[in-house]
């Protein structure tokens, strides 16, 4: 019974959660609750993953309408990989909540501060769910107006810009995403994305058809911040509270990749795109984004700014994958995408607990806290090494398959961006690891020699994140095997 | 044990994560660990192979073989008599990161595969700067960014030549390569930055000498040896490998005898010595490749015993310049005739161990009529004694009374050095045991009378033209860093060109690099560009302007381009 309605229930269950939450007094209550739907749904995720990692398919009718003309939930290996990383990162940020919400957020809107994750888990597992279209769209508003009152919670008044920001950008991105959707179903009749699949090839000629796609493609380039789109991402990752920084780092931009992956791989194909300047422009803005916010996150004097340049840089590299239009570059981006989750959970975790210890995110207020805080200056370290792409941790795979792919296609210059890349990944990391590792001189000695490890509800959760980071860099079963497989689903036609 | 599962060299690198758990368990580590990394790797079976699948490959993680076992058996021994040497005085993240560091080279020298190769190449980038780290003041700090910087490109060059290799051969097996395309010109540059060849020579002077005492000990022994190994496995013969490596002689000469800090002369001499293993490799004979193995061998040794004893002057005296030192052999006697051997091995002086390799590889280039190769390897080896084999021990030792009278080195430190020394001496006397492990058989004579006069003679001259120029020699050290002095008196103009060339192409690379870059930073700093655009206060007009501009020059490409 339960199986038949795995695929709703993952969506339905934190959906239903929300009002709940909202109305349980301030206090723990929400919080357990929150956690306590956040494993459910990680539970059935993780099964969901078993049920289709085989090869299958499921096809869920919602309302028992079939599709195109019903909402159909079709899971295949791929949502169910990103259906796992929204709700493991979600299950993982929730314990690690507890203190950090009590310390940077008011009593009095906890209440409301759980609802809104709720909320906004639910719109990140719906959009991985869903084969529709226009659902889609829903999924997308639930989980940006949710995420822009999580950032607004922000303890600094800058939160409040942040979050008008990113209101402004992620208001043109779905409006104009639904714009396209509305010239696809002006031009096709259907909204289920399997039928569009079939449908499109006849159009693919037709103007109103490129146009479509150019208003979806801008439309998710600004969700998932791509360069020069990303302008809202530093401010929202700097002044959201530290909880939902690491909640949205690891799973909004990874969602809105596997969006543009879905679009262009199986309800457009790769032949049509290759008719449009989508490919070179992908390349250009990711080669550009690469370099470009690589560098500045080295000038950052904010680690959690430090880290968003970073998270944009690495967005590059996802998209990469895309723009190189392959069976091996499409692999590349899915695990890229699953590993970067675990690299900027692990360190964004970290850098929380230093906040949640000294209360400031800026650097030099981290100076000496390597000795204070071992366990917490050991997770950056290993989380810098995997973003780096050390080998041995999960970073090194990303960056292997990336190579792969940018040499299979004769790509030198591609190649040499990534060597730069990580190169300049080194920097802006030891930037981290060094202020932490040298001894602070003057005041900041006296302040920082009192400060103790991290509670054990943070470094569990880090720890947790920190070891998948160096398993995943062993055993890429999960990672580069499913994403093998989700390929295959993807590219309709592939058959290696 | 035939049961062999772990790679020896992981036994180090884990073994060193658990240094930190007190200081008892660190000593006993210390002692432990090579001892039983030493034994694994001679108890295991001849062409022993582990195998291990990842990333839809198999991965060879422990391939037996005699050159992997000759270089994993001095790498162990110079852990664990390096480990003796610093116990005493070096921090435990010195010891550590030595140790991981001498771990991922031994794993590099047993791994049958190109990529876990590769994952031990970058274990060993990070423990090798960790142990420089590890000195603890600002300018090794940063000596070991630069060094890291260096060593992770090199990491990457590898890295891609290698995804290249796999892209076009479907093979990650570690094994002799041919030079067809890109991917393997590539693979040979990652393996060429490791060993110091140009126009990257510049890291091994910069970085060494920085490290704590012990620190630049392990630091001698391991990398640019590594990169000897797989040159030795992947390229042998090559052909472009001669002029690289006699270039490295020289390099390493010249430099040695303009430098005035003395780890750094030994530094220099480094990529002196690793220049005449590279010239040996590619002369690709089996003469010149056993000579290479056993160069490298025994080089390790005696560089490893120069290094501590100039590291045992550093810590008693905390003085590093020739100019600062001098008569030291009045109080520190045993830190000095140590020294001395490890001296006269380097210039292989006949019945030390220099003396029993060196030659083979000169001996190769005699016997395929590379006359100009032959020479410049005579000439060279007069050139070691002369900056290695009299400069070092002269400047520190003897030379004028810089009055100092420093307290021998500690016990522990000496023994170090005894075993070393005793190795130095008793390989040269007796090198069957070394002969008898290199990859291919010898037949090659040392002690021949022809073979002992021509090298006394070598020396003899070399020792009676360092002398006679002595007074130019010493004048220098007073001014030695102004090395625009030093060549205008010495060298003719023409000369000057050539070394003008030489030093703009050396350390001008690395420099300009540097210089560039920070001249970058601070323009780029005052610019308005860092304060209106980096300071994340982009107004939203100037976003939405943005997604005007993609969507719109997007549309038009479409239309007008496609």
């Amino acid at each position: 019974m339960i199986e038949n309605h795995l695929s709703l229930l993952l969506v339905v269950l934190p959906l239903l959660a929300a009002p709940i939450v909202a109305v349980l007094p301030n206090g723990r209550l929400p919080w357990a609750v929150s956690t306590l739907v956040s494993w459910s749904v990680f539970y059935l995720a993780a099964w969901q993953l078993m049920n289709v990692n085989t090869g299958n398919v499921i096809s869920y009718e919602l309302g028992g309408w079939a599709p195109p003309w019903g909402i159909e939930y079709r899971i295949d290996a791929a949502n169910a990989l990103v259906a796992l990383i929204v709700s493991g990162i979600a299950a993982l940020t929730l314990p690690y909540a507890l203190k950090s919400v009590i310390k940077e957020i008011p009593q009095q809107q906890h209440a409301l501060f759980y609802a809104a994750f709720m909320l906004c888990l639910t719109g990140l597992l719906g959009i991985a769910q869903t084969g529709d279209i226009f659902n889609l769209f829903v999924f997308l508003e639930i989980s940006s107006l949710s995420s822009y009152a999580l950032i607004s919670l922000g303890k600094k008044r800058q939160a409040l810009t942040a979050a008008y920001q990113y209101l402004i950008m992620g208001t043109i991105g779905a409006t104009f995403f639904i714009i396209g959707v509305g010239l696809l179903y002006a031009m096709t009749g259907t909204l289920n994305m399997a039928d569009l699949a079939q449908r499109l090839p006849e159009l693919y000629e037709h103007r109103t058809i490129h146009t479509a796609f150019a208003f979806i493609m801008v439309g998710f380039a600004l969700k998932l911040a791509l360069f020069p789109l990303h302008v809202w991402l530093p401010n929202a990752y700097t002044y959201a509270p530290t909880v939902v920084t690491i909640f949205l780092a690891a799973t909004a931009t990874k969602v809105a990749v596997y969006v543009m992956l879905r679009m262009v791989f199986t309800v457009f194909s790769f032949t049509f795109i290759e008719s449009t300047p989508a490919d070179e422009l992908f390349l250009l803005l990711c080669v550009m984004g690469i370099l470009g916010m690589s560098f500045y996150a080295i000038y950052q004097k904010d680690s959690k700014r430090l880290l968003a340049y970073s998270s944009v840089a690495q967005i590059g590299y996802m998209m990469l994958g895309i723009g190189l239009g392959s069976v091996l570059g499409a692999t590349a981006t899915l695990v890229h995408l699953f590993n970067h989750a675990l690299m900027k959970g692990a360190l964004f975790m970290a850098i929380g607990a230093l906040v949640y210890r000294v209360g400031s995110s800026r650097l030099e207020h981290f100076s000496g806290l390597g000795k204070q805080m071992p366990w917490t200056f050991a997770a950056i370290v290993i989380g810098g090494l995997s973003l780096i792409g050390v080998p041995g941790t999960a970073g090194f795979i990303s960056k292997w398959y990336l190579v792969l792919a940018a040499i299979e296609q004769q790509n030198w210059l591609i190649v040499g961006v990534i060597l730069i890349g990580s190169l300049l990944a080194v920097i802006y990391v030891w930037k981290i690891v060094e202020v932490l590792y040298f001894k602070a001189t003057g005041e900041m000695e006296q302040h920082n020699t009192a400060v103790k490890e991290a509670p054990l509800m943070m470094l569990i959760p880090m720890w947790v994140l920190v070891l998948a980071n160096v398993y995943f860099g062993f055993n890429t079963e999960l990672t580069v095997g499913t994403a093998q497989q989700a390929v295959q689903l993807l590219i309709p036609g592939v058959n290696k | 044990m035939t049961e062999l599962l772990l790679p020896p060299g992981l036994l180090l690198v884990i073994g060193a994560l658990f240094m930190p758990f007190g200081i008892k368990v660190r000593n006993l580590l210390i002692f432990v660990l090579p001892v039983l990394c030493l034994y694994f790797i001679w108890s295991a079976p001849a062409d022993y192979v582990v195998t291990l699948p990842f990333l839809g490959f198999e991965l060879v993680p422990i391939k037996i073989t005699t050159v992997g076992q000759l270089f994993a058996t001095i790498f162990s021994l110079m852990a664990l008599i390096g480990g003796i040497f610093a116990y005493k005085t070096a921090s435990t993240l010195e010891l550590s990161a030595a140790f991981a560091y001498a771990g991922s080279a031994i794993g590099v020298t047993l791994s049958g595969d190109l990529i876990t190769l590769f994952v031990f190449w970058e274990i060993m980038a990070i423990g090798s700067t960790l142990v420089i780290w590890a000195a603890r003041y600002e300018g090794a700090y940063r000596a070991s960014m630069r060094y890291l910087m260096v060593h992770l490109l090199g990491g990457l060059l590898l890295m891609i030549g290698i995804a290249g290799h796999v892209v076009q051969t479907g093979s990650i097996s570690f094994t002799p390569l041919a030079l067809d395309s890109i991917a393997q010109y590539l693979i040979l540059a990652g393996f060429l930055v490791n060993a110091g060849a140009p126009p990257l020579s510049a890291w091994i002077a910069d970085a060494y000498p920085e490290a704590s005492p012990s620190g630049s000990v392990f630091l001698s022994a391991f990398t640019t040896k590594t990169a000897v190994f797989t040159l030795l496995i992947a390229f042998p013969g090559t052909w472009l490998l001669i002029p690289i490596g006699i270039y490295m002689i020289f390099y390493g000469i010249i430099y040695a005898l303009l430098e005035n800090d003395m780890r750094r002369i030994l530094a220099y001499s480094i990529v002196n010595q690793v220049g005449f293993m590279i010239t040996g490799i590619g002369l690709g004979t089996e003469m010149a490749l056993n000579g290479a193995a056993a160069h490298a061998f025994v080089h390790i040794i005696y560089k490893g015993l120069l290094l501590m004893s100039a590291g045992a002057v550093l810590y008693r005296t905390g003085k590093r310049s020739c100019t600062d030192l001098g008569g030291l052999f009045q109080t520190m006697p045993w830190t000095a005739l140590l020294g001395i051997i490890g001296a006269l091995a380097i210039s292989s002086f006949p019945f030390t161990s220099g003396f029993v390799t060196k030659s083979m590889i000169a001996q190769t280039a005699a016997d395929q009529n590379l006359i100009i190769v032959w020479f410049a390897l005579a000439a060279a080896s007069a050139g070691v004694f002369l900056h290695a084999g009299i400069k070092f021990p002269w400047f520190v030792f003897f030379q004028k009374d810089s009055g100092m009278r420093p307290a021998e080195a500690p016990r522990n430190m000496l023994v170090a050095m005894g075993v070393l020394a005793a190795l130095c001496i008793g390989l040269g006397v007796y090198p069957e045991p070394l002969y008898a492990i290199l990859p291919f058989a010898v037949n090659y004579e040392p002690y021949t009378a022809a073979h002992l006069v021509a090298q006394f003679q070598l020396l003899l001259f070399a020792g009676l033209a360092f002398f006679v120029m002595l007074p130019m020699m010493k004048r220098t050290l007073t001014i030695s860093l102004d090395v625009d002095w030093f060549y205008r008196k010495l060298f003719s103009v023409t000369d000057r060109v050539g070394y003008n060339l030489l030093h703009s192409f050396n350390r001008g690379v690395t420099n300009a690099i540097q210089q560039s870059w920070q001249g970058f930073q601070s323009t780029f700093q005052a610019s308005r560009l860092s304060k209106y655009h980096l300071a994340s206060s982009w107004p939203t007009g100037s976003m939405v302007m943005w997604i005007g501009v993609i969507l719109g020059g997007y549309l038009l490409m479409d239309i007008f381009f496609k």
